[in-house]
């Protein structure tokens, strides 16, 4: 299906900005810094999760230690695709258990890939707390979870699509609104 | 990613692509086993049954676990145990079992081509875990998964594979896959237990082990089959086990880095001499730790993940 973009949302400086606050809002929350772990879930979630580090470690010298989840093997939802989810591999190299989890993902929508990204962090061990961080909020829950950091909330329509591209894979920072051609 | 297959009936029907498609998932897969938690739960809900006519212990077990860990529900029936010694047909076994609203059906049969006869009335999807003399695909992705383990690549490599290839499902497989993959397959073994059709398949013929396994990269000894020497392929196990035994002599011709496989169960002191068997250059376990990761892939790619896709 043909695509047009509708709208750019944020450009580098927004990005930079919100990312920047979001850290501070980390940090000023989390007391304990050393207890925390960053958990991406991929694919842009890694990348996020990446820049939450660097910053932590720019502002207060801490380094806080990145796992990777694939939640392929968690999912419950379903949609027009036809190909097969290619699993990737999950990589965390450190026990979660009594943890504070920073959960991380780009795009908040109806909320399964976070139901699935909790079962599947659950099944790695019992963490302290899981606090939950997305780029963009878009609305549209279906399930009743609420993000503890929120780089921007953003109302959309539902057939609308939101991309959030990372200068570390899309060569550049911007987040754009996308809608199928075709419709008004 | 490319894998539309319904059934896994043998490697014969797989394209490259779809075979590095099942080796990748099993790479991301592996994971799972080093767990605590050694569980996902996407095929939760999910029957398969594991019938097996031949004996088996290490792929009856491995495909156990590997539907195990990924949730599935999963009943074990054996020859000796179940209607098939009271003289009922295969057809009917399976009709019977599926009428019972399995997704999945994985079979070891003595006749070659029974996956294939039951895929054609079975709704389930069928899985071959060894016919008759004619395929393993499991074993064979297991020991690809193996080999990309160690060696990174496929293209440009040496493998020899040795023992009684006339019976041998596991060569069949290999030589299909292996040359899918690019790699350069030497089949060796004693002239009645290598018929020279085997060419046909890609792979090169050679009756001499020392000759052939002069650098090579792999090393596939093959179990000499006992139970099936009702006729004399061989003039006796002495002769053979100076002809075609691997050997740590013989070991030393191979490339420095080569490593040697064996699908088991091995006759120590047969095809294999027990040191070598047991060394460092032996990935015989890793073959059999890997089967586990290698058919949760396939049952993932088979079974699993309908046409979903996660909304963003």
């Amino acid at each position: 299906m043909e695509e047009k973009i509708k709208a750019k949302i944020m450009d580098s400086g927004k990005i930079k900005r919100a990312f920047n606050r979001i850290t501070n809002e980390i940090t000023e929350r989390n007391r304990d810094l050393n207890n925390l772990v960053i958990i991406g879930i991929r694919t842009r979630g890694v990348f996020i999760a990446k820049r939450i580090s660097q910053l932590i470690e720019k502002f207060e010298g801490i380094e806080v230690p990145i796992g990777i989840l694939d939640i392929t093997l968690y999912r419950d939802d379903f949609s027009e695709r036809k190909e097969k989810h290619i699993v990737k591999q999950t990589k965390i190299d450190f026990s979660i258990t009594d943890k504070d989890v920073l959960l991380v993902d780009d795009v908040l929508f109806t909320g399964r890939t976070i139901r699935a990204a909790m079962d599947s962090i659950i099944d790695l061990g019992r963490p302290k707390t899981i606090q939950l961080l997305v780029f963009i909020d878009r609305g549209h829950r279906e399930l009743p979870i609420k993000p503890d950091y929120i780089g921007k909330s953003l109302p959309t329509s539902r057939r609308e699509k939101v991309r959030v591209k990372l200068k570390d894979i899309d060569k550049k920072d911007e987040v754009i609104i996308i809608e199928p051609a075709g419709m008004k | 990613m490319a894998f539309k297959q319904k059934h896994l009936l043998g490697i014969q029907p797989l394209s490259a692509s779809e075979i590095t498609t099942i080796l990748d998932t099993a790479e991301s897969l592996a994971e799972i086993s080093s767990r605590e938690v050694k569980k996902v739960p996407i095929l939760r809900g999910k029957t398969i049954i594991n019938l097996f006519y031949e004996p088996s212990t290490r792929t009856r077990s491995s495909f156990e676990l590997a539907a195990k860990r990924l949730s599935a529900d999963i009943s074990n029936f054996s020859k000796q145990s179940s209607s098939v010694s009271k003289g009922e047909t295969l057809k009917d076994t399976i009709l019977n079992l599926e009428a019972m609203n399995t997704d999945a059906i994985i079979i070891r049969h003595a006749f070659a081509g029974s996956p294939y006869f039951i895929s054609t009335f079975c709704s389930s999807h069928i899985i071959n875990a060894g016919d008759g003399s004619h395929e393993h695909p499991t074993q064979a992705l297991l020991d690809a998964f193996t080999i990309k383990q160690r060696k990174k690549k496929f293209s440009g490599l040496k493998i020899v594979i040795a023992g009684d290839i006339l019976h041998s499902r596991v060569a069949r497989s290999n030589v299909l896959l292996l040359k899918k993959l690019g790699a350069e397959v030497i089949l060796v073994g004693p002239p009645p237990l290598l018929p020279p059709y085997f060419s046909k398949l890609g792979a090169k013929i050679d009756y001499n082990l020392d000759h052939a396994i002069k650098g090579a990269d792999v090393i596939m000894m093959l179990r000499i089959q006992l139970e099936r020497q009702d006729k004399t392929f061989f003039p006796s196990l002495r002769e053979y086990r100076h002809l075609y035994s691997l050997t740590k002599e013989r070991f030393q011709n191979a490339k420095k880095d080569a490593i040697i496989m064996h699908p088991g169960p091995i006759n120590r002191d047969v095809e294999i001499s027990t040191d070598l068997a047991d060394s460092t250059e032996s990935v015989i376990l890793q073959q059999v730790e890997n089967g586990v990761a290698v058919r949760m892939a396939v049952l993932y790619l088979l079974l699993g993940g309908k046409e979903h896709e996660i909304a963003d």
